[in-house]
């Protein structure tokens, strides 16, 4: 068996898996994706807010406003409740960081 | 001995994949995702897969080259938006290095872990999605055969059995009868049923004010029953609501006289719309993945399915919990789903998902409501996470209304450009 040739497949399969993943999908925080079914992530005209690059401070923020009834919305007050501050911080921390 | 060329070395390792309980990454081989089915669930699933990781080859298997979406459907139905608006195509999930086979997946075999398509291509899997959504029990309700659907459509699976229904409607005199059946749950959209009726009522008071319609159901209750009831007293004094304990079952159906039968009356209609009962399409009961109820249990956390090892189902096909068999579930499980299986390939541990689901009814074109809900995996089910989700409130002002109204749209624009645009 041609022991050097198994060698020199090897380290290309290492640098192959080496690779990072697209757009920091592989790091989307537990429930970010879901937003996405109404936000918008890609550039687009539309009622519903984007979240992409958004300032997560402000994302945070109304969340916090929707979960207390503070600012009026339709469903957002009742998605809002379902996470919990830390998990809040996370996907705004997460979009934050999103481009176009 | 005899020497190893390279490509038998890579055919082997390539075997290895299959044989060995290792991750075919860590073996250096590019793992093969094999998604069956391109609607909301599949489309989503195979898109996401190849973002998350572009290493891993995902081919997504379809039968047809246009998809015809259910949401908005109603709507076609009413006369209120043309087909070709729910009409997507799939060459942007090709620019994303998705493979797409259109033909039939027509067998699966879970041990040598391949597809069969009815062009007789065969596809190796690592792990395989399926979604293939929901197919007729044409043996459920006596009398209503796929013949009889060409007389008196289901229109639950969107396209010609859309346009038919609204030719019918089209064609009747006014002071007619239109009668739908709604079925037992679970089935397809929950509120489905209702904004088809609301939808249809719409198009009766200002088309041909003198009919009337009737809702014959076999529940008692449904997805935002105050909300539809009070908005049908408001607006569509014609439409009657027949509950499963006033009688309401259809027991059977007579296609000749074009009569709806229940234990108590018989309806006959100038247009009948029958929704029947449902099972997960078809592949899922080759598959091995769907059990006694004719619907698939899954893993809450990985979608993966209860019965066969490396096979995962998303979307209507799926028992899913708490979560109701809706476009935007199957999108946001698929989403799930793809993370999971991204992981399982690398040889990593998933994470515990959380996800949404919100849906919007159309009462008229200007008059939304919404039902949503938070979930998460708990006790080995989807379960939707106590304190929220609900529906719109009931005493909302028409602006409000107006607004959801406005917001199902902006989703049905959102959501299918990101599952086809």
């Amino acid at each position: 068996m041609n022991v050097t040739r198994i060698v020199s497949v090897a380290p290309f399969a290492f640098i192959f898996a080496g690779h990072a993943s697209a757009a920091g999908l592989a790091d989307a925080p537990p429930g970010a994706l879901a937003c996405s079914g109404c936000h918008s992530t890609a550039p687009a005209e539309t009622a519903v807010p984007r979240l992409v690059g958004r300032n997560p401070g402000d994302i945070v923020a109304a969340m916090q406003a929707f979960k207390t009834g503070q600012r009026p919305s339709t469903v957002m007050e009742r998605i809002a409740k379902g996470f919990s501050e830390d998990e809040v911080k996370a996907i705004a921390a997460w979009y934050g960081s999103q481009k176009d | 001995m005899r020497r190893t060329s390279r490509r038998e070395f890579l055919k082997a390792a390539a075997a290895g994949a299959v044989l060995l309980p290792l991750p075919a990454i860590a073996q250096g081989a590019s793992a093969r995702v094999v998604v069956v089915g391109g609607g909301f669930g599949g489309a989503t699933c195979a898109r996401f897969i190849k973002r998350i990781d572009p290493r891993v080859s995902v081919t997504l298997v379809e039968t047809d080259r246009t998809f015809i979406a259910c949401p908005f459907s109603n709507m076609v139905i009413a006369g209120l938006r043309e087909l070709s608006a729910q009409q997507f195509g799939y060459d942007k999930l090709a620019t994303d290095q998705v493979a797409v086979q259109f033909s039939p997946a027509t067998g699966i075999d879970s041990q040598r872990r391949t597809v069969t398509l009815g062009n007789g291509a065969e596809l190796a899997y690592d792990r395989l999605v399926l979604s293939p959504g929901i197919d007729i029990r044409w043996d459920a309700l006596p009398g209503y055969t796929e013949a009889a659907a060409e007389r008196i459509p289901h229109a639950w699976k969107a396209g010609e059995q859309t346009l038919l229904l609204r030719r019918q409607l089209e064609a009747i005199e006014d002071g007619g009868t239109v009668v739908i059946s709604a079925p037992a749950n679970p089935f397809r959209c929950p509120p489905g049923p209702y904004e088809r009726a609301s939808l249809i009522a719409y198009y009766l008071k200002t088309k041909k004010p003198k009919s009337k319609l009737i809702i014959l159901d076999a529940k008692d209750a449904f997805s935002k029953q105050r909300l539809f009831e009070n908005a049908w007293k408001a607006l569509y004094p014609n439409l009657e609501w027949v509950a499963l304990s006033k009688g309401g079952k259809v027991t059977s159906v007579d296609v000749g006289t074009m009569t709806l039968v229940t234990d108590f009356d018989r309806h006959k209609a100038d247009v009948a719309n029958v929704i029947p009962p449902q099972k997960a399409g078809r592949i899922a009961e080759l598959a091995g993945v769907a059990d006694r109820t004719g619907w698939c249990p899954i893993d809450p956390a990985t979608f993966e399915s209860k019965l066969q090892p490396n096979i995962h189902v998303v979307g209507d096909a799926s028992i899913a919990g708490a979560m109701p068999k809706s476009a935007f579930s199957a999108n946001a499980q698929a989403k799930v789903c793809a993370a999971a299986v991204a992981k399982l390939v690398a040889g990593s541990t998933p994470d515990e998902p959380r996800l949404i689901n919100t849906c919007y009814s159309l009462v008229a074109p200007d008059y939304g409501i919404s039902i949503e809900g938070v979930y998460r995996p708990a006790d080995g089910q989807i379960k939707e996470i106590e304190g929220t989700g609900g529906v719109s409130p009931l005493d909302a002002p028409n602006a409000t209304r107006a607004l959801e109204a406005t917001f199902a749209n902006a989703w049905f624009k959102t959501i299918t450009t990101e599952v086809f645009g």
